[in-house]
Protein backbone atom coordinates (compact mmCIF):
# COMPACT_ATOMS: atom_id res chain seq x y z
CA UNK A 1 0.00 0.00 0.00
CA UNK A 2 2.97 2.14 1.14
CA UNK A 3 4.32 1.66 -2.66
CA UNK A 4 1.56 2.86 -4.65
CA UNK A 5 1.01 6.04 -2.14
CA UNK A 6 4.60 6.90 -3.06
CA UNK A 7 4.51 6.14 -6.74
CA UNK A 8 1.22 8.20 -7.24
CA UNK A 9 2.12 11.46 -7.53
CA UNK A 10 4.43 10.44 -10.39
CA UNK A 11 2.14 8.30 -12.11
CA UNK A 12 0.05 11.41 -12.17
CA UNK A 13 3.10 13.56 -13.48
CA UNK A 14 3.52 10.70 -16.14
CA UNK A 15 -0.63 10.50 -17.15
CA UNK A 16 -0.58 14.40 -17.63
CA UNK A 17 2.47 14.02 -20.21
CA UNK A 18 0.34 11.19 -21.42
CA UNK A 19 -2.96 12.82 -21.69
CA UNK A 20 -0.95 15.79 -23.15
CA UNK A 21 1.06 14.16 -26.19
CA UNK A 22 -1.94 12.11 -26.71
CA UNK A 23 -4.62 15.51 -27.18
CA UNK A 24 -2.03 17.50 -29.02
CA UNK A 25 -1.21 14.46 -31.50
CA UNK A 26 -4.70 13.63 -31.57
CA UNK A 27 -6.03 16.47 -33.29
CA UNK A 28 -3.08 17.04 -35.45
CA UNK A 29 -3.64 13.19 -36.69
CA UNK A 30 -7.05 14.34 -37.46
CA UNK A 31 -6.74 17.18 -39.34
CA UNK A 32 -3.81 15.20 -41.51
CA UNK A 33 -6.53 12.29 -42.00
CA UNK A 34 -9.25 14.84 -43.20
CA UNK A 35 -6.27 16.39 -45.75
CA UNK A 36 -5.58 12.42 -46.84
CA UNK A 37 -8.62 11.33 -47.50
CA UNK A 38 -9.45 14.11 -49.40
CA UNK A 39 -6.54 14.15 -51.56
CA UNK A 40 -7.36 10.19 -52.00
CA UNK A 41 -10.63 11.31 -53.40
CA UNK A 42 -9.78 14.56 -55.27
CA UNK A 43 -10.15 14.35 -58.85
CA UNK A 44 -6.29 14.13 -59.84
CA UNK A 45 -5.14 11.00 -59.85
CA UNK A 46 -1.18 12.15 -58.80
CA UNK A 47 -2.77 13.21 -55.02
CA UNK A 48 -4.71 9.98 -55.02
CA UNK A 49 -1.57 7.98 -55.39
CA UNK A 50 0.64 10.55 -52.98
CA UNK A 51 -2.59 9.58 -50.40
CA UNK A 52 -2.33 6.20 -50.65
CA UNK A 53 1.38 5.23 -50.89
CA UNK A 54 1.30 7.58 -47.41
CA UNK A 55 -1.19 5.05 -45.88
CA UNK A 56 0.41 1.89 -47.14
CA UNK A 57 3.88 3.39 -45.56
CA UNK A 58 2.05 3.33 -42.32
CA UNK A 59 0.05 0.52 -42.40
CA UNK A 60 2.36 -1.19 -43.36
CA UNK A 61 4.84 -0.65 -40.82
CA UNK A 62 5.36 -0.79 -36.71
CA UNK A 63 4.48 1.99 -34.79
CA UNK A 64 7.68 1.36 -33.45
CA UNK A 65 9.64 1.24 -36.36
CA UNK A 66 8.09 4.58 -37.04
CA UNK A 67 9.01 6.41 -33.84
CA UNK A 68 12.78 5.13 -34.44
CA UNK A 69 13.21 6.56 -38.05
CA UNK A 70 11.70 9.63 -37.10
CA UNK A 71 13.09 10.04 -33.38
CA UNK A 72 16.77 8.50 -34.39
CA UNK A 73 16.71 8.39 -38.34
CA UNK A 74 15.67 11.98 -39.05
CA UNK A 75 17.70 13.32 -36.37
CA UNK A 76 20.52 11.48 -37.74
CA UNK A 77 20.85 13.46 -40.80
CA UNK A 78 21.10 16.56 -38.66
CA UNK A 79 19.30 19.05 -40.34
CA UNK A 80 17.23 19.42 -37.27
CA UNK A 81 17.04 18.26 -34.05
CA UNK A 82 13.83 16.69 -32.33
CA UNK A 83 13.34 16.36 -28.45
CA UNK A 84 11.81 13.06 -27.78
CA UNK A 85 8.32 14.32 -26.88
CA UNK A 86 8.17 16.12 -30.13
CA UNK A 87 9.24 13.14 -31.93
CA UNK A 88 6.62 11.51 -30.09
CA UNK A 89 3.59 14.04 -30.82
CA UNK A 90 4.92 13.57 -34.42
CA UNK A 91 4.51 9.92 -34.84
CA UNK A 92 1.25 9.03 -33.27
CA UNK A 93 -0.19 12.11 -35.18
CA UNK A 94 1.12 10.58 -38.61
CA UNK A 95 0.18 7.09 -37.45
CA UNK A 96 -3.17 8.42 -36.46
CA UNK A 97 -3.59 10.33 -39.60
CA UNK A 98 -3.02 7.59 -41.86
CA UNK A 99 -5.33 5.36 -40.15
CA UNK A 100 -8.46 8.31 -39.48
CA UNK A 101 -7.96 9.20 -43.32
CA UNK A 102 -8.92 5.57 -44.10
CA UNK A 103 -12.26 6.09 -41.66
CA UNK A 104 -12.98 9.35 -43.14
CA UNK A 105 -12.79 8.53 -46.91
CA UNK A 106 -15.01 5.22 -46.14
CA UNK A 107 -17.32 8.32 -44.04
CA UNK A 108 -17.37 10.20 -47.03
CA UNK A 109 -18.34 7.42 -49.41
CA UNK A 110 -20.78 6.20 -47.32
CA UNK A 111 -22.89 9.02 -48.10
CA UNK A 112 -25.79 8.63 -50.93
CA UNK A 113 -24.56 10.12 -54.08
CA UNK A 114 -27.88 11.66 -54.42
CA UNK A 115 -26.86 14.15 -51.66
CA UNK A 116 -23.84 15.67 -53.74
CA UNK A 117 -26.47 15.48 -56.84
CA UNK A 118 -29.13 17.79 -54.60
CA UNK A 119 -26.39 20.32 -53.24
CA UNK A 120 -24.74 20.51 -56.84
CA UNK A 121 -28.22 20.90 -58.67
CA UNK A 122 -28.71 23.90 -56.13
CA UNK A 123 -25.50 25.48 -57.32
CA UNK A 124 -23.42 24.62 -54.04
CA UNK A 125 -19.77 24.45 -55.49
CA UNK A 126 -17.34 20.57 -54.59
CA UNK A 127 -16.01 22.48 -51.47
CA UNK A 128 -19.45 23.62 -50.15
CA UNK A 129 -21.24 20.54 -50.81
CA UNK A 130 -18.33 18.68 -48.82
CA UNK A 131 -18.06 21.11 -45.76
CA UNK A 132 -22.21 21.65 -45.51
CA UNK A 133 -23.99 17.89 -47.05
CA UNK A 134 -21.34 15.64 -46.76
CA UNK A 135 -18.81 15.78 -43.61
CA UNK A 136 -21.56 16.52 -41.25
CA UNK A 137 -23.28 13.32 -42.11
CA UNK A 138 -19.72 11.51 -42.84
CA UNK A 139 -18.86 12.56 -38.97
CA UNK A 140 -21.78 11.13 -37.18
CA UNK A 141 -21.56 7.83 -38.90
CA UNK A 142 -17.92 7.90 -38.23
CA UNK A 143 -17.77 8.53 -34.85
CA UNK A 144 -17.46 4.94 -33.21
CA UNK A 145 -14.54 4.23 -35.57
CA UNK A 146 -13.26 7.54 -35.04
CA UNK A 147 -13.32 7.00 -31.18
CA UNK A 148 -11.86 3.28 -31.35
CA UNK A 149 -8.57 4.84 -33.25
CA UNK A 150 -8.34 7.56 -30.42
CA UNK A 151 -8.62 4.55 -28.16
CA UNK A 152 -5.96 2.82 -29.74
CA UNK A 153 -3.47 5.78 -30.61
CA UNK A 154 -3.71 6.73 -26.73
CA UNK A 155 -2.20 2.87 -25.82
CA UNK A 156 0.19 3.75 -28.75
CA UNK A 157 1.52 6.91 -26.71
CA UNK A 158 2.60 4.35 -24.25
CA UNK A 159 5.75 2.96 -26.63
CA UNK A 160 6.86 6.51 -26.14
CA UNK A 161 8.72 5.56 -23.50
CA UNK A 162 11.00 3.71 -25.11
CA UNK A 163 12.64 6.56 -26.67
CA UNK A 164 12.35 8.13 -23.24
CA UNK A 165 9.41 10.37 -22.98
CA UNK A 166 8.91 10.93 -19.17
CA UNK A 167 4.61 9.88 -20.07
CA UNK A 168 2.58 7.22 -17.68
CA UNK A 169 4.26 4.14 -18.78
CA UNK A 170 7.96 5.56 -18.24
CA UNK A 171 7.04 6.42 -14.62
CA UNK A 172 5.45 3.56 -13.95
CA UNK A 173 8.70 1.75 -14.94
CA UNK A 174 10.88 4.04 -13.33
CA UNK A 175 8.84 3.56 -10.05
CA UNK A 176 8.18 -0.13 -10.61
CA UNK A 177 12.23 -0.63 -10.13
CA UNK A 178 12.52 2.28 -7.63
CA UNK A 179 9.90 0.32 -4.97
CA UNK A 180 10.52 -3.18 -5.91
CA UNK A 181 7.16 -3.68 -6.28
CA UNK A 182 6.21 -4.65 -10.19
CA UNK A 183 3.17 -5.80 -9.24
CA UNK A 184 1.38 -3.25 -7.71
CA UNK A 185 2.69 -0.76 -9.98
CA UNK A 186 2.08 -2.34 -13.05
CA UNK A 187 -1.35 -3.24 -12.05
CA UNK A 188 -2.19 0.52 -10.74
CA UNK A 189 -0.87 1.84 -14.31
CA UNK A 190 -3.29 -0.57 -15.93
CA UNK A 191 -6.28 0.61 -13.78
CA UNK A 192 -4.89 4.23 -14.99
CA UNK A 193 -4.94 3.82 -18.58
CA UNK A 194 -8.25 1.71 -17.90
CA UNK A 195 -10.32 4.74 -16.80
CA UNK A 196 -8.89 6.85 -18.76
CA UNK A 197 -10.16 5.18 -21.83
CA UNK A 198 -12.90 4.28 -19.97
CA UNK A 199 -13.64 8.15 -19.85
CA UNK A 200 -13.04 8.69 -22.91
CA UNK A 201 -15.41 5.62 -24.81
CA UNK A 202 -18.67 7.75 -22.15
CA UNK A 203 -17.41 11.21 -23.64
CA UNK A 204 -17.60 9.55 -27.25
CA UNK A 205 -21.14 7.84 -26.74
CA UNK A 206 -22.17 11.29 -25.13
CA UNK A 207 -21.45 13.21 -28.29
CA UNK A 208 -22.75 10.43 -30.31
CA UNK A 209 -26.01 10.85 -29.01
CA UNK A 210 -26.29 14.09 -28.61
CA UNK A 211 -25.75 13.55 -32.33
CA UNK A 212 -28.02 10.88 -33.83
CA UNK A 213 -28.20 10.53 -37.08
CA UNK A 214 -32.18 11.54 -37.91
CA UNK B 1 -34.96 34.06 -76.12
CA UNK B 2 -35.60 30.62 -75.32
CA UNK B 3 -35.18 29.05 -72.17
CA UNK B 4 -33.05 25.84 -73.36
CA UNK B 5 -32.28 24.87 -76.21
CA UNK B 6 -30.54 21.30 -77.06
CA UNK B 7 -28.57 20.62 -79.91
CA UNK B 8 -27.52 17.29 -80.97
CA UNK B 9 -26.79 16.34 -77.60
CA UNK B 10 -24.94 12.65 -77.11
CA UNK B 11 -23.82 10.84 -73.87
CA UNK B 12 -22.21 7.73 -73.45
CA UNK B 13 -21.23 5.96 -70.20
CA UNK B 14 -17.88 4.20 -71.31
CA UNK B 15 -19.06 2.08 -74.13
CA UNK B 16 -22.55 2.44 -73.96
CA UNK B 17 -24.17 5.38 -75.76
CA UNK B 18 -27.37 6.64 -74.14
CA UNK B 19 -28.17 9.38 -75.62
CA UNK B 20 -27.19 8.99 -79.57
CA UNK B 21 -28.81 12.51 -80.61
CA UNK B 22 -31.42 14.94 -79.04
CA UNK B 23 -32.39 18.32 -80.29
CA UNK B 24 -34.93 20.53 -78.85
CA UNK B 25 -36.39 23.88 -77.76
CA UNK B 26 -37.78 24.93 -74.77
CA UNK B 27 -39.51 28.65 -75.09
CA UNK B 28 -40.56 30.96 -71.49
CA UNK B 29 -43.32 28.87 -69.65
CA UNK B 30 -43.39 25.73 -71.33
CA UNK B 31 -44.67 23.02 -69.73
CA UNK B 32 -42.45 19.72 -71.38
CA UNK B 33 -43.11 16.37 -70.13
CA UNK B 34 -40.90 13.27 -71.44
CA UNK B 35 -42.13 10.02 -71.26
CA UNK B 36 -40.46 6.81 -72.85
CA UNK B 37 -39.63 3.12 -71.45
CA UNK B 38 -37.18 2.91 -68.70
CA UNK B 39 -33.47 2.69 -70.41
CA UNK B 40 -34.80 5.11 -73.09
CA UNK B 41 -32.32 8.04 -71.36
CA UNK B 42 -35.16 10.33 -70.74
CA UNK B 43 -33.58 10.88 -66.85
CA UNK B 44 -29.69 11.28 -68.48
CA UNK B 45 -31.43 13.56 -70.76
CA UNK B 46 -33.00 15.67 -68.48
CA UNK B 47 -29.71 15.48 -65.96
CA UNK B 48 -27.73 16.38 -68.92
CA UNK B 49 -29.81 20.09 -68.87
CA UNK B 50 -27.99 21.08 -65.45
CA UNK B 51 -24.27 19.34 -66.01
CA UNK B 52 -25.16 16.79 -63.72
CA UNK B 53 -23.73 14.36 -66.53
CA UNK B 54 -21.11 15.11 -68.37
CA UNK B 55 -22.05 15.78 -71.94
CA UNK B 56 -20.56 13.87 -74.49
CA UNK B 57 -21.31 15.96 -77.14
CA UNK B 58 -23.62 18.60 -78.96
CA UNK B 59 -24.74 21.75 -77.19
CA UNK B 60 -26.90 22.74 -74.36
CA UNK B 61 -28.02 26.34 -73.82
CA UNK B 62 -29.50 27.66 -70.93
CA UNK B 63 -30.86 30.71 -71.40
CA UNK B 64 -28.23 31.35 -74.34
CA UNK B 65 -25.52 30.37 -72.16
CA UNK B 66 -23.69 27.09 -73.66
CA UNK B 67 -23.26 25.27 -70.83
CA UNK B 68 -20.88 22.48 -71.87
CA UNK B 69 -18.71 25.37 -72.89
CA UNK B 70 -15.46 24.44 -70.00
CA UNK B 71 -15.33 28.17 -68.90
CA UNK B 72 -18.96 28.00 -68.14
CA UNK B 73 -19.41 28.92 -64.33
CA UNK B 74 -21.63 25.86 -63.77
CA UNK B 75 -22.65 26.85 -60.18
CA UNK B 76 -23.93 29.63 -61.49
CA UNK B 77 -26.16 28.42 -63.88
CA UNK B 78 -27.19 25.80 -61.84
CA UNK B 79 -28.77 28.66 -59.06
CA UNK B 80 -31.27 29.32 -62.48
CA UNK B 81 -32.34 25.62 -62.63
CA UNK B 82 -34.28 23.85 -59.71
CA UNK B 83 -33.91 20.36 -60.11
CA UNK B 84 -36.53 17.83 -58.26
CA UNK B 85 -35.39 13.81 -57.70
CA UNK B 86 -36.93 10.91 -57.53
CA UNK B 87 -35.68 9.42 -54.16
CA UNK B 88 -35.96 13.17 -52.82
CA UNK B 89 -32.48 13.22 -51.44
CA UNK B 90 -32.91 15.95 -49.16
CA UNK B 91 -30.35 16.77 -46.56
CA UNK B 92 -31.37 14.35 -43.51
CA UNK B 93 -28.94 16.48 -41.01
CA UNK B 94 -31.09 19.57 -41.64
CA UNK B 95 -34.63 20.92 -40.93
CA UNK B 96 -36.75 21.05 -43.61
CA UNK B 97 -36.59 24.44 -43.18
CA UNK B 98 -32.90 24.65 -43.24
CA UNK B 99 -33.31 22.24 -45.98
CA UNK B 100 -34.87 25.35 -47.75
CA UNK B 101 -32.53 27.96 -46.57
CA UNK B 102 -29.37 26.35 -47.27
CA UNK B 103 -28.62 27.05 -50.66
CA UNK B 104 -29.91 31.06 -50.70
CA UNK B 105 -28.00 31.76 -47.31
CA UNK B 106 -24.84 29.79 -48.57
CA UNK B 107 -24.93 31.75 -52.03
CA UNK B 108 -25.81 34.67 -50.13
CA UNK B 109 -29.56 35.64 -51.63
CA UNK B 110 -30.52 38.51 -49.22
CA UNK B 111 -30.22 38.73 -45.76
CA UNK B 112 -31.39 35.71 -43.63
CA UNK B 113 -34.21 37.11 -42.40
CA UNK B 114 -35.76 37.63 -45.72
CA UNK B 115 -34.22 34.04 -46.60
CA UNK B 116 -36.25 32.71 -43.94
CA UNK B 117 -39.03 34.35 -44.74
CA UNK B 118 -39.46 33.48 -48.20
CA UNK B 119 -38.51 29.77 -47.03
CA UNK B 120 -41.78 30.12 -45.32
CA UNK B 121 -43.92 31.32 -48.04
CA UNK B 122 -42.84 28.57 -50.10
CA UNK B 123 -43.23 25.76 -46.87
CA UNK B 124 -46.80 27.51 -47.22
CA UNK B 125 -46.86 27.15 -50.73
CA UNK B 126 -46.60 23.30 -50.96
CA UNK B 127 -48.75 23.12 -47.45
CA UNK B 128 -46.17 22.46 -44.47
CA UNK B 129 -45.46 25.52 -42.91
CA UNK B 130 -46.29 23.30 -39.69
CA UNK B 131 -43.54 20.96 -40.39
CA UNK B 132 -41.04 23.51 -40.79
CA UNK B 133 -38.55 22.78 -37.74
CA UNK B 134 -39.51 18.55 -38.64
CA UNK B 135 -36.35 16.46 -40.05
CA UNK B 136 -36.76 14.85 -43.16
CA UNK B 137 -36.58 11.50 -41.13
CA UNK B 138 -40.12 12.48 -40.14
CA UNK B 139 -41.59 13.35 -42.97
CA UNK B 140 -43.84 10.89 -45.45
CA UNK B 141 -42.56 10.24 -48.83
CA UNK B 142 -45.01 12.63 -50.05
CA UNK B 143 -44.23 15.53 -47.94
CA UNK B 144 -40.60 14.88 -48.45
CA UNK B 145 -40.85 15.15 -52.12
CA UNK B 146 -42.86 18.71 -51.70
CA UNK B 147 -40.39 20.28 -49.07
CA UNK B 148 -37.65 18.78 -51.81
CA UNK B 149 -39.76 21.43 -54.63
CA UNK B 150 -40.07 24.11 -52.07
CA UNK B 151 -35.85 23.88 -51.66
CA UNK B 152 -35.09 24.15 -55.37
CA UNK B 153 -37.69 27.17 -55.29
CA UNK B 154 -35.96 28.76 -52.64
CA UNK B 155 -33.35 29.54 -55.09
CA UNK B 156 -35.65 31.68 -57.62
CA UNK B 157 -35.15 29.23 -60.47
CA UNK B 158 -36.27 29.99 -64.13
CA UNK B 159 -36.64 26.74 -65.02
CA UNK B 160 -37.61 23.54 -63.08
CA UNK B 161 -36.41 19.80 -63.87
CA UNK B 162 -38.34 17.29 -62.36
CA UNK B 163 -37.07 13.47 -62.88
CA UNK B 164 -39.96 11.23 -61.91
CA UNK B 165 -41.06 12.75 -59.06
CA UNK B 166 -43.93 10.83 -58.05
CA UNK B 167 -42.17 7.32 -59.20
CA UNK B 168 -40.73 6.54 -55.56
CA UNK B 169 -44.16 7.67 -53.71
CA UNK B 170 -47.00 5.74 -52.45
CA UNK B 171 -50.17 5.88 -54.54
CA UNK B 172 -52.20 8.05 -52.49
CA UNK B 173 -49.68 10.41 -51.69
CA UNK B 174 -49.00 11.30 -55.83
CA UNK B 175 -52.03 13.95 -56.28
CA UNK B 176 -50.17 16.09 -53.17
CA UNK B 177 -47.22 16.16 -55.54
CA UNK B 178 -48.48 16.90 -58.94
CA UNK B 179 -50.89 19.32 -57.55
CA UNK B 180 -48.20 21.59 -56.25
CA UNK B 181 -46.67 20.76 -59.81
CA UNK B 182 -49.62 21.85 -61.54
CA UNK B 183 -49.89 25.06 -59.49
CA UNK B 184 -46.21 25.75 -60.51
CA UNK B 185 -47.10 25.39 -64.32
CA UNK B 186 -49.90 27.91 -64.09
CA UNK B 187 -47.96 30.23 -62.56
CA UNK B 188 -46.09 30.36 -65.46
CA UNK B 189 -42.58 28.01 -64.42
CA UNK B 190 -40.47 26.74 -67.39
CA UNK B 191 -40.46 23.05 -66.49
CA UNK B 192 -39.29 20.03 -67.98
CA UNK B 193 -40.55 16.63 -66.12
CA UNK B 194 -39.93 13.11 -66.21
CA UNK B 195 -42.79 11.22 -65.68
CA UNK B 196 -44.65 8.11 -65.93
CA UNK B 197 -47.99 10.27 -65.12
CA UNK B 198 -49.50 9.51 -68.54
CA UNK B 199 -53.09 12.01 -66.93
CA UNK B 200 -50.12 15.21 -65.82
CA UNK B 201 -48.35 14.57 -69.18
CA UNK B 202 -52.36 15.39 -70.95
CA UNK B 203 -53.73 17.88 -68.60
CA UNK B 204 -50.00 20.48 -68.30
CA UNK B 205 -47.96 19.34 -71.07
CA UNK B 206 -47.97 22.05 -73.67
CA UNK B 207 -45.70 19.48 -75.91
CA UNK B 208 -44.75 16.24 -74.75
CA UNK B 209 -41.52 14.20 -75.78
CA UNK B 210 -41.27 10.73 -76.24
CA UNK B 211 -38.07 9.31 -75.84
CA UNK B 212 -36.78 6.07 -76.81
CA UNK B 213 -33.49 4.18 -77.81
CA UNK B 214 -31.28 7.49 -76.98
CA UNK B 215 -33.67 9.26 -79.45
CA UNK B 216 -36.28 11.42 -79.18
CA UNK B 217 -39.09 9.69 -81.13
CA UNK B 218 -41.88 12.11 -81.92
CA UNK B 219 -42.65 15.10 -79.89
CA UNK B 220 -46.25 17.21 -80.20
CA UNK B 221 -48.80 18.73 -77.78
CA UNK B 222 -50.19 16.12 -75.71
CA UNK B 223 -53.22 16.07 -77.87
CA UNK B 224 -52.18 15.13 -80.82
CA UNK B 225 -49.42 12.30 -79.31
CA UNK B 226 -51.21 10.59 -77.23
CA UNK B 227 -54.36 10.68 -79.59
CA UNK B 228 -52.40 10.36 -83.15
CA UNK B 229 -49.22 9.21 -82.54
CA UNK B 230 -47.04 8.73 -85.71
CA UNK B 231 -44.67 6.51 -85.27
CA UNK B 232 -44.90 2.21 -84.64
CA UNK B 233 -42.77 2.99 -81.29
CA UNK B 234 -44.44 5.10 -79.93
CA UNK B 235 -48.05 3.61 -80.32
CA UNK B 236 -46.13 0.67 -79.06
CA UNK B 237 -45.40 2.52 -75.80
CA UNK B 238 -48.69 4.06 -75.21
CA UNK B 239 -50.28 0.66 -75.79
CA UNK B 240 -48.52 -0.38 -72.99
CA UNK B 241 -49.54 2.17 -70.69
CA UNK B 242 -52.28 3.37 -71.38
Amino acid sequence: MQTIINAFPYLMEGLQVTLYIFGIAIVIGFLIGLIVALLRLAPLKILNWIAKIFVDAIRGTPFIVQLFFIYFGLNSLGFFSLDNTTAGIVTVAINAGAYFSEIIRAGIQSIDKGQTEAARSLGLNPTQTMRHIILPQAFRRMLPTITNQAIISLKDTSLLSVIGVADLTQEGRIQASATFDAFNVYLILGIIYFVVIYLLSMLASFVERKFVLR
Amino acid sequence: MSMIIVENLKKSFGDLEVIKDMSTVVEEKEVICVIGPSGSGKSTFLRCLNRLEEISGGHVYIEGTDITDPKVDINKVRQNVGMVFQQFNLFPHKTVLQNVTLAPTKLKKGDQKAVEKKAYELLDKVGLREKAKAYPGELSGGQKQRVAIARALAMDPKIMLFDEPTSALDPEMVGDVLDVMKQLAREGMTMVVVTHEMGFAAEMGDRVLFIDGGYIVEENVPKELFGNPQHERTKAFLSKVL
